[in-house]
């Protein structure tokens, strides 16, 4: 009898102190990054871009890559699932949806879901040398679609296998064909496509490796998608490389909007996915 | 009684992975009656009611060889056309499962599929289909709520209503009221009885009275394979066969 008491108390505090460790880690992160970001955040940093001199510490703020980086997140996502809804779909809705190439291709994109970004990166810039684009907002936005396609319809995927079988039976029993069905169950996952959103944007914002050959940097806002584009990751990369103090704390300032503009969307997200579940069975 | 019969089934034979769920049937299904198809958990009624309106196309690994003719046209004819053939059958699964949308949207979603209906038809078509299915007078002041809202009993017959405003000949319920409670049950056991003057009506049903209450005829399937079809009434009371005697009699279930 003791001894089971003992077991489940020796697991009970293992959970407990495991649960205190990812805790403690996300506040020491956040924290840091509030204490030693903090000082050095101004207007200026979230409304101007780099004026001369901002590598050196003189005036300027970090715009061009809070805008470089909506621009490359938000067209990665939307481009990302114009593919990956009918991909999904296609996987349940018109393959048999645990056959044999449902399956394989679940583990094509698992594959590519492991696949390091600056692979991404890499096959990016490849395509771009091969069409001969230079490094670009265009660029950038492509290879991070190819990053964030495995995650949606991964994502996607376990959505859809969640609506159950009688209702996707109700709907077809009406007459409906495979399309129109798939529309109705499209409708029933709309929360779990605003959690896709959410999942892919914040790896497409956050991600450096694959920008980093394909969009470049520049101290502008893009005005084309030929431009080179700046992104926060890179510009907190860049920042922190730099031996003046002040360019090291607006690393910390850099970092601490990106964790904003990832709280915003978080938010957003999760308020849109409640609007949009109050029809759902 | 099978002078005009509905539904023909011929010799079918259904196989899931290496796994045969019917056995060599044959049936004819009469016009406007109620049947009912009885027999144990995992005999293969569900399945059989499901070829009748081809839900079993999607499933992996299933075979099916032998003929379902509907008004004498073979549905696993090549050429059939499945919509089409779906659109002939309302089906009311085990539990209720109300398209994400509002009421008024459930019950439009069918006829808006063939077709452009004008806003009064549709209004009227709604009305007329929550009538028959007796919500109206609950739901009347909320159509455009979401059909989630409704309590379990009212989901089933909205999803009833929903199968009949595509006009469908036959009615199939797979088990309809195993998630019902009293009330609800005998409202939809009514509601079967009354739609038979219109419909043909297959139901799978595990409850031997519920089969009793509202069945003309009764399938009784075991194993895969149709032991006894008659009338109710002598099936249950006068059975023919030994399985069949055993299992009414509550010996094997």
């Amino acid at each position: 009898m003791i001894r089971r008491k003992l077991e489940e108390n020796f697991f009970r505090i293992l959970m407990v102190l495991a649960a205190i460790v990812v805790c403690g880690s996300f506040f020491l992160i956040v924290g840091t990054i509030f204490y030693k970001g903090v000082p050095f955040m101004s207007w200026d940093m979230i409304t101007k871009i780099p004026g001369g001199g901002f590598y050196i510490g003189k005036e300027g703020g970090v715009l061009n890559a809070i805008v470089g980086s909506m621009y490359i997140a938000g067209g990665a996502t939307v481009l990302g699932l114009c593919i990956s809804i009918p991909v999904a779909i296609y996987i349940n809705m018109y393959l048999k949806g645990n056959g044999f190439i449902s399956n394989s291709l679940r583990i094509a994109f698992d594959v590519l879901f492991g696949i390091p970004s600056i692979v991404y990166g890499a096959f990016g810039f490849l395509i771009m040398v091969y069409f001969g684009i230079k490094a670009s907002l265009l660029g950038g936005i492509v290879a991070v679609t190819l990053l964030v396609i495995p995650i949606l319809v991964r994502t996607l995927d376990e959505v859809i296998i969640t609506v159950p079988r009688e209702l996707r039976d109700a709907s077809l029993s009406l007459g409906a064909t495979r399309w129109e069905m798939s529309k109705m169950v499209l409708r029933q996952i709309r929360p779990g496509i605003f959690t896709a959103i959410l999942l892919s944007f914040g790896r497409a914002i956050g991600d450096v490796a694959s920008v980093l050959f394909t969009a470049g940097f520049s101290d502008n806002i893009p005005t084309s998608l030929h431009q080179p584009a700046a992104t926060l990751p890179l510009a907190i990369f860049f920042q922190l490389g730099s031996p003046v103090e002040e360019v090291q704390g607006r690393a910390y300032a850099s970092a601490l909007i990106l964790t904003v503009v990832v709280l915003i969307i978080t938010i957003l997200s999760s308020i849109l996915s409640k609007r949009f579940s109050k029809n759902k069975i | 009684m099978t002078n005009n019969p509905h539904i023909s089934v011929q010799n079918l034979n259904v196989h899931i992975g290496n796994q045969q769920i019917l056995k060599d049937i044959s049936i004819n299904i009469p016009n406007k009656k109620v049947i009912s198809i009885i027999g144990p958990s995992g005999c293969g009624k569900t399945t059989l009611l499901k070829t009748f309106n081809r839900l079993l196309d999607d499933t992996a690994d299933v075979k099916i060889t032998g003929k379902v003719l509907v008004d004498g046209e073979n549905i696993y004819d090549p050429k059939a056309e499945v919509t089409h053939i779906r659109k002939k059958m309302g089906l009311l699964s085990q539990r209720p499962y109300p398209l994400p949308m509002s009421i008024y949207d459930n019950i439009a979603y069918g006829p808006r599929l063939h077709g452009s209906p004008k806003r009064a038809e549709l209004d009227e078509l709604v009305e007329q289909q929550l009538k028959a299915t007796g919500l109206w007078n609950e739901v009347k002041d909320r159509l455009h709520a979401p059909a989630t809202r409704l309590s379990i009993g009212q989901q089933q017959r909205l999803c009833l209503a929903r199968g009949l405003a595509v006009q469908p000949e036959i009615i199939l319920g797979d088990e309809s009221t195993s998630a019902l409670d009293p009330v609800s049950t005998s409202i939809i056991e009514d509601l079967f009885i009354s739609l038979k003057e219109k419909y043909t009506i297959v139901l799978v049903t595990h409850i031997l009275r519920q089969a009793r209450r509202v069945s003309d005829y009764i399938i009784f399937v075991y194993m895969g394979k149709i032991i006894e079809f008659g009338p109710t009434e002598e099936l249950l009371l006068n059975p023919q066969q030994e399985l069949t005697k055993e299992y009414v009699k509550g010996y094997i279930s």
